[in-house]
């Protein structure tokens, strides 16, 4: 079984990468880590996204263990400069 | 009333402090952030405000509400901008009333301080001699994330 999730780019992540939005086909029980691994894993341009990075699901802030569902919006954050 | 908003027109702080103040209050506060024309001793001449605006909305609100809590009252006003800043524009606009001055202060440095720790918004700071670049952020706690920007050098 596999399911697909939508990982978003922001600000610098969205520079290295060149889009701000993919879909990304994972298998059942992935982690956000598996998630990372297997856009790192596609080589150029993700492979220059880092191996933890900070990122939300569903706009929540998470870590990387937590349990991935289909549809889930992942987003890359860069570390914040707001204000 | 606590108020929470990441907009993409031009901030007016007069209106943002009208939403807050009450006949208990002695006390409103406006803070501003501003776009300063340096950076690390280099002169900038504009900066770009990038943000995840559906999550940002909501971390602020929560922010927000965590201020009030402080404040121990409700009348916290705050609004954030995004896209193409020049100098002296407002980026970042805080309101807060309160019967004295001493909680609205600090409800209002909470805010500020707060949002440079979690809120989802970058800044691309445009150099006067051209180039650009990303201005080294903050990870938000309860990520994964770790200090180093090692990855995004040479983002420009």
């Amino acid at each position: 079984m596999t399911f697909t999730v939508n990982a978003l780019f922001f600000a610098a992540y969205r520079d290295l990468v060149g889009t701000g939005s993919i879909s990304v086909e994972l298998r059942e029980g992935a982690t956000v880590s598996d998630l990372v691994g297997e856009l790192r894993g596609r080589g150029a341009p993700f492979d220059v996204l880092p191996e933890e990075p900070a990122v939300a699901v569903n706009q929540t802030y998470a870590f990387m263990d937590e349990v991935l569902g289909s549809d889930d919006e992942v987003a890359f954050i860069p570390p914040v400069a707001g204000g | 009333m606590i108020y929470a908003s990441v907009v993409e027109g031009v901030i007016e702080p007069t209106e943002l402090l009208a939403r807050v103040g009450d006949r208990a209050d002695g006390a409103a506060i406006l803070f501003l952030g501003v776009v300063r024309d340096h950076a690390d001793g280099r002169p900038v001449d504009g900066m770009r405000y990038d943000a995840y605006v559906e999550m940002a909305e909501g971390v602020l609100s929560q922010i927000a509400s965590e201020a009030a809590e402080r404040l121990g009252t409700d009348r916290v006003a705050v609004v954030h901008r995004t896209g193409e800043l020049e100098i002296g524009d407002v980026s970042v606009a805080i309101a807060v009333s309160s019967p004295h001055r001493a909680e609205a202060y600090d409800a209002s440095r909470y805010v500020i301080e707060e949002i440079k720790k979690r809120l989802p918004v970058w800044k691309k700071e445009h150099y006067t001699d051209g180039t650009a670049e990303w201005v080294e952020g903050t990870v938000p706690p309860g990520t994964a994330g770790r200090a180093s920007t090692n990855a995004v050098e040479g983002a420009s």
